[in-house]
């Protein structure tokens, strides 16, 4: 009964979205405010009914129904509930049904926060959210119905795979969701502003928390992805140029320069008609990346639904939007009117910078992720774009940019002078020299692309904090005065100096376990030591476990630093009999911001020994803590004063209010 | 321009340039046994790079170095055998080829046929430059101050005369 609740009220849902999708947009055209408001309600409405929807499916799952089709093939009644909850949305049908909630839950958002919008533009947003809503709606309800139910139902379910069932699939895929769907409001508000024919700084002010918002989600997102994949898949790698990644990568690059143009746009009027392309550009990625997850046309390890119908509809879905957005820019994009103006060097100079380098490395990512696809349907060769492909084109792009990081908030608006902007970075540029030279001293010349590395992370970290010092003033005024102001600088600036503070944290990360990695691989008998990153590594031996849905053999190893005890790892395989399938489970201990990381290989025949993988991965976390400094950077950023937009409408009111009474 | 500028974008480029060959070396190889590896340290060495550069055919989107299928270790020990036999580097690579075809490539080889590919980034880079200055240039002359018009200069004539 819950199931058929759930299936029902996901019909209503597509109902009410095709509803939504005509009478605002009627209404904006001839005026009608009445028509407008029904936007309000009925993008409200689409969302309550998604989360029944979506909550039906969850209670089928909880309850391990398999009479539902798409319970029986992802559930199994012995996991644990964690997942059997998340094993919602770790199937093609139920991640769909997510994506779409997370869709509507955005345009439920904008329909209640949005009140401040002028009316038309607010109801022509929500009329091209409802536009995507209802394509995907239709596509869940055609090809991928999570609420299909089977007859008979079986006793047992086939289970979820093994590889998702952990923590990550909890947060992953719908912090993923909730960056690149949320990307769909800034698309939508350029569809909107290109219909109205009318685009200006109010528009970027009004667009640049959800994209800030979209963004934040995105970067929390792929670096827990990242991090899962890193500790889950067993070989210690964190990034893999992998199709999959890619398509949330570029999103993300694409995503950045939006939030970087539209800055420019907001404070000085200018970029106008490219921000609006790049805000087309960035949610046809996600879309494109929607199509390549979702319709398997791509072999890589994420591998979960492959079925050619699929395929064909999001293509259709895609051309459309990504088509029918294109042409409406080409038609319209020239009666916009063109912003100020701004000398090359400049902030909006800089700006400019770095929307030609992350545009660009987006490009080469798509290429380089389609590349193989097209050449074989074109009837060419076969052939593989892989990791040593992109460090070859994607790094060297990186480096210019990051090197232009720092300058870029020391420059003033329309006429900025870089000799000055180089004076003020001198601690900067003074502590990348000294790391440079202390990093080749120390590794006696023979890391000379490290160091230069580390001389770059340097850089970005203490530029990031010299233009926090530079905007409270410290050298003039003192440290007391210089505090007090700090105090009092919008939260934006801090957002800025967070973020580039934290790209500076990611890329010594990166450079650092690259570099200094020490790999040891060998076969152990218990009882048997090795060395790495200063630990004595001790195999004591493993043992068979039996956990809830799954067997595991476990090695045990101990620890000894300085001749001192340090802790023990736990190394292990597991193997899942209803899906026959295996898993490594790595064992990881963390000192500082360093990581020993073991991972189990086969044993030896006669059961003796066992191949064992140690890796010392020197500060390899920071990679990822760098990407949580961005992330709140974002997030600091979106609650500064300007961005609230309510704020001024509501103290005039009061205002208002506060004369009426005199 | 001031000098600084030029300076900070030539220092960048010679950065570039130096990781061009950079990440490659450093990196690392995971799913190689101890009864595969060589006893010359500095074939093995070679063994392991070439590795990284090579998928395992049958994996998604992994390096023979990075798998654990059978067929990777077969091509990891194959790998090895030419270069204990004496083969260069290139040569391991078109015997590869040769044997599995341009697939068999995670760096796929500058061709007519990648060229698309390889040119991508600095086709984007430059078409993007280009377009920048092209419409700053546009801009700035479209509103650069131009000479008045004989009737506003009367119109200006006028005025001041009426003033004095």
């Amino acid at each position: 009964m819950i199931v058929e609740i759930g299936h029902y009220a996901l019909i209503l849902a597509l109902s009410l979205s095709l509803v939504q999708s005509v009478l605002p947009a009627i209404g904006a055209r001839s005026g009608d405010a009445r028509l407008m408001e029904t936007g309000t309600i009925t993008a409200t409405g689409a969302f309550v009914l998604l989360m029944l929807s979506f909550s039906a499916l969850t209670a089928a799952y909880v309850t391990s129904d398999f009479s539902v089709l798409n319970v029986f093939q992802n559930s199994h009644s012995l996991k644990p509930m964690l997942y059997k909850v998340t094993g919602v949305w770790g199937n093609h049908e139920g991640s769909m049904l997510l994506w779409v909630l997370i869709l509507s839950l955005f345009g439920a958002l904008v329909a209640l926060f949005g009140r401040d919008l002028p009316a038309s533009l607010k109801a022509n947003v929500l009329a091209v959210q409802a536009w995507i809503t209802a394509c995907f709606l239709l596509f869940i309800l055609t090809t991928s119905n999570p609420f299909t139910r089977v007859f008979p139902a079986p006793m047992e379910g086939q289970d979820l795979n093994p590889i998702l069932q952990d923590i990550g699939l909890a947060i992953h895929p719908p912090l993923l969701y909730l960056g690149y769907v949320g990307f769909s409001i800034a698309f939508s508000f350029a569809v909107a502003a290109l219909i109205d024919g009318r685009i200006d700084a109010a528009w970027a002010r009004w667009v640049r928390p959800w994209t800030l918002t979209a963004w934040v989600f995105l970067t929390a997102g792929i670096a827990m992805g990242s991090y899962w994949a890193y500790y889950e898949l067993g070989w210690g790698g964190w990034w893999f140029w992998d199709p999959v990644e890619n398509a949330s990568f570029m999103p993300w690059l694409s995503g950045t320069a939006l939030l970087h143009s539209a800055l420019v746009m907001e404070k000085r009027s200018a970029l106008k008609i490219w921000t609006i392309l790049l805000a087309i550009l960035t949610f046809s990625l996600s879309l494109l990346g929607t199509f390549l997850v979702r319709s398997g046309v791509l072999t890589s390890v994420h591998a979960f639904a492959t079925d050619p119908t699929r395929g064909v509809f999001i293509l259709a879905i895609l051309c459309l939007f990504i088509g029918g957005s294109l042409a409406l820019f080409a038609l319209r994009a020239s009666t916009l009117e063109a912003g100020g103006l701004f000398a090359p060097i400049s902030r909006e100079g800089a700006l400019v910078v770095n929307n030609l380098f992350l545009t660009t490395a987006t490009a080469t990512v798509l290429v380089g992720t389609l590349y193989p696809l097209v050449l074989e349907v074109l009837g060419g060769a076969k052939i593989s774009v892989g990791e040593p492909f992109f460090n070859l084109t994607f790094g060297p792009l990186m480096v210019p940019l990051l090197f232009a990081v720092p300058f870029g908030p020391l420059l003033a608006w329309k006429r900025g002078d870089l000799l000055a902007a180089a004076q003020r970075l001198y601690f900067a540029i003074g502590a990348a020299m000294l790391t440079i030279l202390i990093a080749v001293a120390l590794t006696s010349g023979t890391r000379i692309l490290a160091a230069l590395g580390f001389g770059l992370a340097v850089w970005l970290m203490a530029g990031a904090l010299t233009d926090l010092f530079v905007r409270a003033n410290f050298a003039k005024v003192g440290w007391r005065t210089g505090l007090a102001r700090m105090r009092g600088l919008p939260r934006s600036a801090f957002g800025t100096v967070l973020a580039h503070f934290g790209l500076g944290v990611t890329v010594l990360g990166v450079i650092t376990a690259s570099a200094f990695q020490t790999e040891t691989v060998t076969a152990m008998r218990a009882g048997q030591t090795v060395n790495a990153g200063g630990y004595e590594v001790r195999y004591e031996g493993a043992q068979q476990r039996q956990g809830p849905n799954y067997e595991e053999q476990v090695g045990t190893f101990t620890l000894r630093r300085d001749g001192l005890d340090a802790g023990t790892i736990e190394s292990a395989k597991r193997f899942y009999p209803a899906r026959q399938m295996p898993t490594t489970e790595a064992g990881i201990h963390t000192r500082w911001f360093s990581q020993l990381y073991i991972s189990l290989g086969d044993p030896s025949p006669d059961g003796a020994s066992i191949v064992v993988r140690v890796w010392w991965k020197p500060l390899i976390t920071l990679i990822w803590i760098g990407a949580i400094f961005m992330a709140v950077g974002g997030t600091v950023s979106l609650f500064d004063r300007r961005l609230r937009v309510g704020a001024p409408a509501r103290s005039r009111k009061r205002q208002l209010a506060a004369g009426a009474e005199a | 321009m001031t000098r600084p500028g030029w300076r900070a974008i030539a220092a960048s480029l010679v950065l570039a340039m130096l990781l061009i060959v950079g990440p490659q070396g450093a990196a690392p190889a995971f799913a190689v046994t101890p009864d595969e590896v060589l006893s010359d340290p500095a074939l093995e060495a070679r063994a392991r790079q070439l590795s990284t550069g090579l998928r395992c055919l049958v994996c998604q989107n992994q390096s023979i170095d990075d798998s654990n299928a059978d067929l990777a270790k077969d091509l990891r020990l194959l790998v090895r055998e030419r270069l204990v036999a004496g083969d260069t580097d290139d040569e391991v690579i078109d015997y590869l080829v040769s044997r599995y075809g341009e697939f068999v490539l995670l760096k796929p080889r500058f061709d007519w046929a990648t060229l698309a590919l390889w040119g991508t980034p600095v086709a984007v880079l430059l078409a993007g430059i280009g377009f920048a200055i092209i419409t700053m240039r546009g801009r700035r002359q479209a509103t650069a101050p131009t000479a008045l018009s004989p009737e506003e200069e009367a119109a200006i004539a006028e005025v001041t005369r009426s003033r004095g």
